[in-house]
């Protein structure tokens, strides 16, 4: 019979997300959105000036891939500087296209959970949708910053 | 499994496969040996390019080519099988349509009418006409069980109505759509009617000069034939009046370097080589249909459907999109389970073995109508069997469960 993909750690995310709350004090709101699936979801990061993720959130709609794939995503980031939350996705985008070491994904704690997606191919974006939008998020507030500097 | 279940079955190779449970009929149907062996022998013994018939295997393969537009126009009730183009498939049809009747006659400040039950298919190209020519583009909706009201259609025609829109049978609800009664309002008004076919032609009898639809659009991949071919019947003065859709070769009469004079219908709309082993598949699927009989086909499939649609609203959690009769659904049965994005629930199918589509199955305006964002979708042919009927339901039982839910 069928060995499930969904096992308890992805159906506990899905179910009672940890972090799928309003964030006070954001300073980072991004939409990340699949249409032809209808995941929508708006990610909210408070950075501290030192660079932290002090605190982070995310509302919305999608499977429970999506779902559970941002709320780990937000587990392992929260505390953690933007750099190396940028180096964690890095790791975790190479994860599901299937080319990264053990021990990176052991990096990814939990979230590690979502290689297999590797083998779904209709189920990448799902599990990426987080990712990516944290990704561009702190990439336009990097851009942003830079744009700041160069006009002092 | 039934003796007839057996014997229906064995006619489609892929069935051999007893964990396979095939539940997205709506989406694209199964195919028997016998269109299969059909498609091999037209490219074995009589391949070339039909319609230029200098020599002998090219005579042959027009001739075959031909036999199946005859036997698509007979199928359908057409009165003369120079009212059916060959296409790729039910959306290529309505292109053709938006494109060479919407845009020659299709003027600012027409009204064009579609259905808010509609698949993309039959709703993007009015959408791109409208703003092409400045019509205005209305739609007429349904109720929350997918009905359409025949007086609230007469309520919103008008002398601008030029052009209707509407599905024979919705990809979402089953519901069979009454486009004779339709079709007659909108002609009151001077109005052409465009009727999409592709869920209906496969599971009812069709007859078009009934209907009097004027436009009928289908696709051959859903009704057993190949992939890739499909038919537009048009009445033929509107064909006639029709400019081209696509310009090149086989549906010229003579070129000149500055002009051009095109072949009749249906040949005007059938620009370049032709599809035609695809057609060929058509007319064996459409002998293969014959052979086993509609009133086989319907019998099963109704049968299916109510057995189905009882063991569905069985199930907890569970809500059943459109009429509340099972006879409304014609095998197609969108659902919801509450808590379960249906993604999930495809996925969750998947690793039961079976087999059906979940999103918004091309119908994103008609999900917001009935504000849900996605469904999922089980819809049956009348090779299903109970044992289909019940691996789907004992996966979906079992779902909430699996996805860590107390019940």
């Amino acid at each position: 019979m069928a060995s499930t993909f969904y096992n308890e750690i992805l159906t506990e995310h899905n179910i009672n997300p940890m972090h799928k709350h309003p964030v006070n004090g954001a300073n980072l709101t991004l939409e990340g959105v699949n249409p032809s699936c209808g995941d929508d979801i708006i990610l909210k990061l408070k950075v501290n000036p030192e660079g932290v993720i002090e605190d982070g959130g995310f509302e919305g709609d999608g499977c429970a891939i999506s779902q559970a794939s941002c709320d780990m995503m937000l587990d392992l980031i929260i505390g953690k500087p933007k750099d190396e939350a940028m180096r964690l996705a890095d790791i975790f985008l190479r994860m599901i296209k299937g080319t990264v070491t053990d021990e990176e994904k052991d990096e990814l704690e939990e979230a590690g959970i979502l290689s297999d997606i590797s083998h779904m191919p209709a189920r990448v974006k799902c599990a990426v949708l987080g990712w990516h939008t944290m990704e561009e998020m702190l990439n336009e507030d990097a851009d942003g910053g830079q744009e700041e500097k160069a006009k002092q | 499994m039934t003796n007839e279940d057996r014997e229906i079955r064995s006619h489609f190779p892929i069935l051999s496969d007893e964990n396979l449970v095939y539940l997205d009929n709506s989406a694209t149907s199964q195919r028997p040996r016998e269109v299969l062996d059909a498609v091999e022998e037209f490219y074995r013994t009589v391949n070339s390019n039909p319609m230029r018939g200098l020599y002998e295997i090219s005579i042959r393969a027009t001739e075959q080519y031909e036999e199946a537009r005859s036997a698509v126009a007979d199928f359908i009730g057409a009165a003369d099988s120079s009212e059916i183009v060959f296409t790729r498939n039910a959306t290529e049809s309505l292109n053709l349509v938006a494109y060479a009747y919407g845009e020659a006659f299709i003027h600012e400040g027409d009204e064009i009418i579609v259905s808010i039950a509609e698949h993309h298919s039959n709703l993007l190209p009015w959408q791109i006409l409208a703003k092409k020519t400045g019509a205005t583009l209305t739609y007429f909706e349904c109720s929350e069980d997918g009905a359409f009201s025949l007086d609230a259609f007469k309520k919103i025609l008008s002398e601008k109505t030029a052009l209707v829109a509407m599905t024979q049978m919705s990809n979402i609800f089953g519901r069979l759509n009454d486009v004779k009664a339709y079709a007659a309002e909108a002609h009151k008004y001077g109005a052409v009617f465009v009727c999409d076919g592709a869920q209906s032609a496969p599971h009812i009898p069709v007859n078009v000069t009934d209907s009097d639809v004027d436009f009928f659009a289908f696709s051959g991949h859903k009704m057993y034939a190949p992939m890739g071919i499909g038919v537009l019947y048009g009445k033929k003065d509107l064909l006639e009046k029709m400019p081209p859709f696509l310009y090149g070769g086989e549906m010229i009469e003579y070129v000149q370097k500055y002009s051009a004079t095109y072949a009749e219908v249906p040949h005007k709309f059938e620009a370049g080589t032709v599809n035609a082993g695809g057609a060929v598949g058509l007319l064996a699927a459409l002998r293969f249909m014959k052979g086993i009989g509609w009133e086989t086909i319907e019998k099963r499939e109704d049968e299916l459907t109510d057995y189905a649609y009882e063991r569905l609203t069985a199930v907890p959690h569970v809500k059943v999109l459109g009429a509340s009769d099972p006879h409304d659904h014609h095998g197609i049965l969108t659902f919801t389970i509450e808590g379960v994005h249906p993604h999930d629930v495809a996925a969750i199918m998947d690793e039961h073995g079976v087999c059906i589509r979940a999103g918004h199955h091309c119908a994103q305006p008609l999900h917001k109508h009935l504000g849900i964002m996605s469904t999922s979708r089980a819809s049956l042919g009348f090779y299903n069997t109970h044992e289909d009927i019940d691996a789907f339901i004992a996966a979906l039982a079992g779902m909430r469960k699996e996805m860590g839910y107390p019940d």
